[in-house]
């Protein structure tokens, strides 16, 4: 583990860790990249958001989370599907609707699952995944099992009425959910002070009685830490808490979206502290980086996103005579 | 907690696959017990309560209240707080909290207080608990029961009095109950349970006081089939929930009157089991759907369709149907009386469908 300032002790261990931040994050950013070639291209469709510029978020949370936890996502889940483990090749194929896909491809980039690792979607109505936290947390509070719920929304979904539900509903119960906030400050081309009569999300949070703050969701060790202390808070039973990951998106808000609201000085802005480029940087000044190191995992990446394609292209479409198949479950036999 | 279900295969299989239980009931003879639908609805709650500790009840006032209309009264102090839960006024939250749980392996029921709050929640219910099955590609199956008070008859008025299931038989991934027997009461929730997907149960606010017997060691039932209630040979009246008794009545006054009415309870209301009421129609030739939601749009509208569609030959009249008036319910009881589905009116359109 890691402080905020982040970088000591400098022991062969804290190095390896940082290295595998990094790498996190570039296969969040370069998974991304080739899916605007691709959806550029027409190879996939439908809602793509992307999460560039976020990903020091997804990255730094994960870092407190065990393969035990529930974790629960909105539709600009690329990043946290990623980080969870579900394999490159699944996600790929899900975004080219193929049954090698995560969801059998029935749900491409907004609904990506993995039940057998705790990923409970990919949801795409905003504040419709906080009761699912709220359930997956309570199920695990009445069986007594440790997981934890870390559950991913953004900063739209505080003024939806689900928001205030779900943590009157979490404190009161008491439940073992991580709330993570992703504020990149639109909601859609809606901006943050346009949207909130009180932009202090955490302190928001915190009128429902539990443990909230902000954090500098552009540095991925200040999210590492404040995940870890949250989550070990949490799991020593210290009921919910409240991450406001402070970020920015650096793309439209989907691939549809001209981006006429915001002002290109500001996106420049955010841009000088691109999580990837910073974080990369503080590693080579330290001399934990080489080139030489940074291309070898660049180039381990770029063959295992290529890989994914050409084995996306090449999955079976789903018969269309499957097309009612999981309306319902099967029926036993 | 423990996960552990109770096996009963001891004892004879009725319908369904689902095992006798009559643990729930208090008579230990063989005798009929008298109950009501209020009191079975909660006998068939602590069957599963006592069967399955996965199993826990949520919603606005179950516990100390006892239930909004009375059906979870004693159920807090015998199973405890964390198993009768009672929720903030937050449906939406609590029905997701049950989805959620479900996902996790729990067996929740949660009880809405009325299916107009419910449109609180209809976004979990849509956009969730019928969904993720599919949008997961079969991974995430929801073992949800929502019970929920429907229907009118209470002057209640225009926020607590609609009869909105048929909206609800319009989403797949979702089935649909609507008891209207005691026996249904009884029997309809342990199945429910098992199913693997949500299943909703919708309770007409009119029959909980509603009294009779119940065979003591009363157990659950099929749920995939209409019942016919009442057999007859020259009109089929089909209906379910709140206006079974409405339409038994107006058997009894066509029969009198010379014309004999099947009635056909459809008891669960998606998937529809179309064979039992197509079965029918071509045994009687003549039909009249009594619904009490709204026409347009309406789950009546929905049978007849698939009447014209697949027994369009066997009709000697056009299909009736007698449906609530199409407005907000308004308060004063004779305005209730004639928004809503009557035994006159009834009588009435079967009368035209046999003329």
């Amino acid at each position: 583990m890691t402080g905020p300032g982040g970088f000591a002790p400098e022991t062969p261990a804290a190095a390896a860790h940082r290295s595998e931040l990094l790498r996190e994050m570039l296969l969040i950013r370069r998974f991304e990249e080739k899916c605007v070639e691709l959806y550029s291209a027409g190879e996939i469709r439908g809602f793509v958001h992307l999460y560039i510029g976020e990903e020091a978020v997804a990255v730094g949370v994960n870092q407190a989370l065990t393969p035990e936890d529930n974790v629960v996502s909105t539709y600009r889940e690329h990043g946290h599907a990623l980080v969870r483990g579900i394999p490159v090749e699944a996600v790929m194929a899900e975004m080219y609707g193929k049954t090698t896909g995560c969801s059998r491809g029935r749900g491409g980039s907004m609904h990506l699952f993995d039940a057998g690792r705790r990923f409970y979607g990919g949801n795409a109505i905003v504040g419709g995944g906080l009761p699912l936290s709220v359930g997956l947390a309570l199920a695990g509070k009445m069986r007594g099992d440790q997981r934890i719920t870390a559950c991913f929304f953004g900063a739209g979904a505080a003024a939806e009425g689900e928001f205030h539900e779900c943590l009157n509903l979490a404190a009161l119960w008491d439940l073992p959910v991580l709330f993570c906030c992703e504020n990149n400050r639109y909601a859609m081309g809606t901006a943050l002070e346009r949207e909130h009569a009180q932009t202090d999300l955490a302190l928001r949070a915190a009128s429902y009685g539990m443990t909230a703050w902000p954090v500098d969701g552009m540095d991925v060790l200040s999210v590492e830490n404040a995940a870890r202390r949250a989550a070990e808070a949490i799991r020593a039973g210290g009921g919910p808490h409240f991450l406001e990951l402070r970020t920015y998106r650096f793309r439209a808000h989907s691939m549809y979206d001209p981006d006429r609201y915001r002002d290109k000085a500001e996106v420049a802005r955010w841009r000088e502290r691109d999580p990837i480029v910073v974080f990369t940087t503080r590693l080579r000044e330290i001399g934990e980086l080489s080139d030489d190191e940074l291309a070898s995992i660049e180039e381990k990446l770029a063959a295992q996103i290529e890989e994914s394609i050409t084995a996306a292209r090449a999955a079976p479409a789903e018969p269309v005579t499957d097309l009612t198949k999981f309306v319902y479950s099967p029926v036993p036999s | 907690m423990s996960t552990h279900v109770t096996p009963d295969r001891s004892r004879a299989k009725r319908a369904g696959g689902a095992a006798r239980a009559g643990r729930g009931t208090r008579a230990m003879t063989d005798e009929p017990v008298k109950t009501s639908y209020r009191e079975a609805m909660r006998a068939a709650l602590r069957e599963a309560l006592q069967r399955d500790d996965r199993v826990f009840l949520m919603g606005e006032d179950v516990g100390r209240y006892g239930g909004c209309f009375g059906v979870s009264l004693g159920l807090l102090e015998e199973f405890g707080p964390e198993r009768i839960r009672d929720t903030p006024l937050s449906e939406s939250a609590f029905v997701g909290a049950g989805i959620g749980a479900a996902m996790a392996g729990m067996r929740p029921i949660v009880e809405i207080m009325t299916v107009n709050f419910s449109l609180l929640a209809l976004d979990q219910i849509m956009n969730n608990a019928a969904t993720l099955l599919h949008m997961s590609g079969g991974q995430c199956n929801v073992p949800l029961v929502i019970r929920m008070t429907t229907g009118a008859g209470r002057q209640v008025a225009a926020q607590h009095s609609h009869s909105l299931e048929g909206w609800y038989t319009h989403i797949p991934g979702i089935k649909v109950l609507a008891p209207a027997t005691l026996e249904d009461a009884r029997g309809m929730l342990w199945p429910a349970l098992q199913d693997p997907d949500p299943v909703l149960i919708f309770e007409h606010g009119s029959l909980y006081n509603t009294q009779g017997t119940l065979a003591a060691d009363a157990a659950p039932l099929d749920i995939t089939t209409a019942a016919i209630r009442r057999a007859g040979a020259d009109v089929t009246l089909i209906t379910y929930g709140g206006t079974l008794g409405k339409a038994l009545a107006a058997a009894g006054d066509l029969a009198s009157d010379g014309i004999d009415a099947e009635v056909i309870d459809l008891r669960t209301l998606r998937p529809l089991d179309d064979a039992t009421f197509l079965g029918s129609v071509s045994k009687t030739h003549r039909v009249v759907i009594v619904d009490e939601g709204w026409r347009s749009g309406s789950l009546s509208a929905e049978i007849s369709a698939r009447i014209t569609e697949q027994a369009f030959y066997e009709l000697d009249a056009p299909v009736e149907r007698v449906c609530s008036a199409e407005v907000p319910m308004p308060y004063p009881a004779h305005l209730e009386e004639a928004t809503l589905p009557q035994v006159t009116g009834i009588v009435a359109a079967a009368q035209r469908a046999v003329a």
